[in-house]
């Protein structure tokens, strides 16, 4: 166990990451899409959070928003994201992309196949990502633009070493030749493995990884979520994983959060969650796996548009516990540990149903 | 006493595809089939799995003709379907049907959904314009659409809405067989659980059999009654469902089963343990092609490529030292 | 059909293409109302020595030429000719273009190769050689510019087409008709055509605007229409003696050309914009 874990055990539980009533909107040619609906999120440092949610639910927009990568018609209308005690949103932009976007806080997105420039070497694109964004690289070095300063060589030679060990620990066989090669001579799931490679060099404190391996085959899928685990335990780097896949979830993330419609509706423990989940959307989503009995349960209803959103708690239509109330306000927040945003939550004696 | 004829018999389909460099030449064949054999009872639902490379869905493209089978024959009511040819197979589309992994692309972007469910019956049926909105109504319906969607176009349904009407579309033509292409991938769970409701209902409602080829092997399990893995263009193992879920002989389909998360139970990532990816299907190894990956390889699966046997049986599996689950 | 009203909708609101739009109609209407817009439209075919060269002033709007006609009239008149030159020439280009294009993108194997190999040939001949070619040989002529420009731009919208259903028929779609049975002929016919149709209308435009230069280049060089036709290249090339101090001379025809020529170059730029499902969708965010 590395003494950054005990470090960082020894410190507070203050969180990494803390996001507060994020409200953002999409101008679409159909009307303003209220994407995220008063988000809350709290991560703390060195856990692996899951944000797990169907279609429209607002997860890729958050972790962007997070990332400072929303597309040009996004809107902000309120919240806060905090890192580290910083405001992120109010944060000079020069300063964010020089110090926290791909150094503090970095992103494996979710298609290998299209995450790498396909005409240069992983090497050339692993050493150019070092060049801005090593933790080696200290205030001092005098920068010209993008295309006219230098990579100063003693750098350069201990941060490639640093970068040919963060290979062989992802289990690439042979960094030296890796180096040379170009992405599309690699396979899906090795891939991955670069991606979370050189997110990792940059030495983050939070990786957000958007659905890594929804597009890897299933032993592939089970290979990665191992490396990722363990990476982030032994250097301490909390994880913000979505996923649509509660099994994905299940298996590496210390914490779970669900999204419905923009709008964050429980957060719990990961056991607990699937143990005994408290609003009536989880429990119905995880009832509507398949199961082994055969039965199929659906939910009724469908997501809603969200230029025209209800009211409220966004899943009053298709709650059968629902009460006008419920299309009234957002039901605020409720618990410690395990958060629940429901008027009528399911009480922990009746799990036992689900 | 003989049972009835299967509605569909495969024997040894192969489909290979050359493989060329980046000058131009031909550096090797691919076979993403090979040697492929297996039958389909009248009314039951048949789940093949794998991973990607396996074979499955070339599989699926051929018995529908999209693709033509290099080797073998595939029986379709006693007729052999993989030597026909222009109109002769176009016909046979009457009776076998293919469904398309995301079926919302399926549908021509600039075709009314009316327009598209017209089509099969434009082409295989001489019906007047009265029958076919009537029987495009009662196929609706069956898929849970209301009418007024007729006059919409795809970009307007949902994903859920836009593969119901891929069903749709299929089943204008009261087909017998039905093949499944991944019916659930990149559904939402909530929807997923609603597609598949209604994929049980049509089998019983329109007397359907089914070939259900799919990566998600928990649903699989659920929906099928027999299931066939697949590994890079074969059969490795075929079994009824329950049976192989619970008492798998191929190490392959073992390693496969253990990667799945199960929630509630043990944590993969504590207990997986197939290393390395499966190899350069162009540059297939001599006899087994799993013994690169597999705990149990030996000298013999270096020589001898295993056959699926005992051929014929409820349980078979193509491994020289097939396990139980009992013995491990 | 709805698509069309969404289209034009669209097409309004990016500025450049409404003035490409606008720019286009104002010439048609020109065209098609010269009877009427005109102010000496007797003027147009006859000789008036008597007027000729007179600066614009308000009973000449854009001066006379070396006839005496009024230019203003002449360039009013020449609308007609120089559409009537475009839309006969991209026309055929299009009747000829698009249905080898059609036939080698979905035969595909060595068949369309070669048939790709012969309008590469026709793509490489100059259009202005050929039609001097054609003129010595038949004369010069409307009908010998509008044959010389056809057999010269057909090869565009064939690459065009080839490229577009080569592309297609991997598309799910196509797939998915070619399981259900449906015959081939139908396929190519009212799958793969309307879904070509977008890139062949935003071709057709740009071909206008470049037809039409090429016309007025031809008429320049004396190869189109005889005198006293009033073709806007001609008429250039007759205000060469004349300048610089019969200026409106060549200013009129010049400027006509140009609105012409960028406003279905707009035109077409902003049909593609709007008609591309791709950057629609970037728009939609």
């Amino acid at each position: 166990m590395s003494w950054t874990l005990a470090f960082g055990a020894r410190m507070t539980a203050r969180s990494l990451l803390e996001v507060r009533d994020l409200r953002i909107s999409f101008g679409t040619d159909h009307g303003v899409a209220r994407v995220l609906d008063g988000v809350n999120l709290a991560l703390k440092r060195a856990t692996i959070m899951g944000l797990v949610g169907e279609s429209g639910c607002g997860k890729t927009t958050l972790a962007r928003a997070i990332l400072g990568i929303l597309p040009p018609n996004a809107r902000n209308d309120g919240g806060s994201i905090s890192f580290d005690g910083q405001d992120l949103l109010a944060m000079d932009r020069t300063k964010f992309s020089r110090d926290v976007k791909g150094k503090r806080i970095v992103f494996v997105p979710q298609d290998p196949y299209s995450s790498f420039n396909p005409l240069f070497r992983i090497g050339q694109q692993i050493m150019e990502l070092m060049k801005w964004k090593s933790p080696r690289r200290t205030a001092g070095e005098r920068s010209l633009g993008a295309l006219l300063t230098a990579y100063p060589k003693a750098r350069y030679r201990i941060d490639r070493d640093a970068a040919m060990a963060m290979l062989r620990e992802v289990q690439i066989a042979d960094p030296e030749q890796a180096f040379a090669k170009l992405p599309g001579e690699f396979s899906g799931g090795q891939r991955q493995r670069l991606m979370i490679a050189m997110s990792l060099m940059t030495e983050p404190d939070l990786i957000i990884a958007d659905e890594p391996t929804t597009a890897l085959d299933v032993t592939i899928q089970a290979q990665i979520l191992m490396l990722l685990k363990r990476l982030a335990k032994d250097r301490g780097v909390s994880v913000l994983l979505t996923t649509h896949d509660l099994g994905t979830a299940y298996e590496i993330c210390d914490d779970i959060t669900v999204m419905y419609a923009g709008q964050d509706v429980e957060t719990a423990p990961v056991e607990q969650f699937f143990a005994a989940p408290r609003h009536p959307y989880t429990a119905r989503l995880l009832a509507s796996l398949p199961s082994a009995t055969g039965e199929v349960r659906e939910i009724g209803g469908e997501i809603p548009n969200l230029i025209r959103a209800p009211n409220g708690c966004r899943f009053h239509p298709r709650c059968e516990r629902a009460e006008p109330s419920c299309a009234q306000t957002r039901p605020g927040v409720d618990g410690q540990r395990h958060i629940v945003r429901c008027f009528h939550p399911l009480a922990v004696r009746e799990q036992a149903a689900t | 006493m003989s049972a009835p004829a299967p509605i569909l018999a495969v024997q040894g389909l192969a489909r290979h595809f050359a493989v060329h460099n980046s000058i131009g030449m031909r550096s090797g064949t691919v076979k993403a089939l090979d040697d492929v054999s297996f039958d389909v009872k009248h009314g039951e639902t048949l789940g093949v799995v794998g991973e990607s490379g396996c074979g499955k869905t070339t599989l699926g493209k051929t018995l529908a003709g999209i693709h033509t089978p290099d080797f073998g024959v595939a029986l379709f009511e006693g007729v052999d379907i993989s030597a026909l040819a222009g109109a002769e197979r176009r016909r046979i589309a009457q009776r076998l049907q293919y469904i398309h992994q995301d079926p919302g692309n399926a549908l021509d972007p600039r075709w009314t959904i009316r327009r598209s469910l017209e089509e099969p019956l434009l082409t295989h049926t001489t019906l007047p314009r009265a029958e076919r909105e009537a029987r495009i109504r009662e196929i609706l319906t069956a898929v849970g659409l209301p009418a007024t969607h007729l006059d919409l176009y795809p970009h307007e349904l949902s994903g859920g809405q836009q593969r119901r009407v891929g069903l749709a579309r299929i089943l204008t033509l009261k087909p017998r067989f039905v093949i499944l292409d991944e019916p659930t991938s990149g559904l939402d769970v909530s929807v997923q659980a609603t597609v598949l409701k209604l994929i049980r209902s049509l089998s019983r409602s329109f007397d359907l059999t089914y070939l259900f080829i799919s990566h998600d092997l928990a649903v699989v399990r659920m929906m099928c009654d027999r299931v066939a893995v697949m590994y890079l263009g074969r059969i490795v193992e075929i079994a009824p469902a329950e049976e192989l879920f619970t008492n798998p002989r191929h190490p392959y389909t073992r390693s496969l089963l253990s990667a799945i998360p199960q929630i509630g139970g043990r944590r993969v990532t504590d207990t997986f343990v197939l290393e390395g990816e499966p190899p350069d299907p162009g540059h297939l190894p001599s006899g087994c092609r799993f013994r690169g990956r597999c705990p149990k390889a030996a000298p013999l699966c270096a020589e001898r490529e295993p056959a699926l046997e005992p051929s014929g049986a409820v349980h078979a599996t193509a491994c020289h030292f097939p396990g139980d689950a009992r013995n491990a | 059909m709805r698509g069309f009203r969404q289209v034009l909708t669209k097409l309004v609101r990016d500025r450049s293409a409404l003035l490409g739009l606008i720019l286009v109609a104002i010439v048609v209407l020109a065209a098609v109302l010269a009877p009427v817009l005109a102010t000496h439209p007797e003027a147009v075919w006859d000789m008036n020595p008597k007027d000729r060269l007179l600066a614009p002033s308000s009973k000449w709007l854009l001066g006379t030429d070396r006839m005496g006609a009024d230019i203003y009239s002449r360039v009013l008149f020449g609308a007609r000719i120089t559409l009537v030159i475009a839309i006969v020439a991209v026309g055929v280009s299009l009747l000829i273009g698009v249905p080898i294009g059609l036939w080698a993108g979905w035969r595909g194997s060595w068949i369309g190769e070669a048939l790709m190999r012969v309008s590469d040939v026709f793509l490489a001949v100059p259009q202005i050689v050929l039609a001097i070619a054609i003129a010595q040989t038949l004369g010069p002529s409307i009908e010998n510019v509008i044959l010389a420009l056809s057999l010269t731009y057909w090869p565009w919208f064939t690459r065009l087409v080839f490229a577009e259903v080569r592309r297609l028929k991997n598309e799910t779609f196509i797939e998915a008709a070619i399981a259900l049975g449906v015959p081939h002929w139908r396929i190519v016919l009212l799958h793969v055509l309307p879904n070509v149709a977008s890139p062949i209308i935003v071709r057709t435009s740009i071909g206008m605007g470049f037809t039409i230069l090429t016309a007025a280049a031809l008429g320049f060089l004396g190869l189109g229409a005889a005198p006293p036709a009033p073709e806007w290249g001609r008429m250039i090339s007759e205000s060469r003696e004349f300048l610089p101090e019969a200026w409106w001379y060549a200013l009129a025809p010049g400027v006509a050309i140009f609105i012409v020529v960028m406003g279905f170059n707009l035109l077409g730029d902003g049909l593609r914009d709007v008609l591309d499902p791709r950057i629609r969708r970037a728009h939609d965010g």
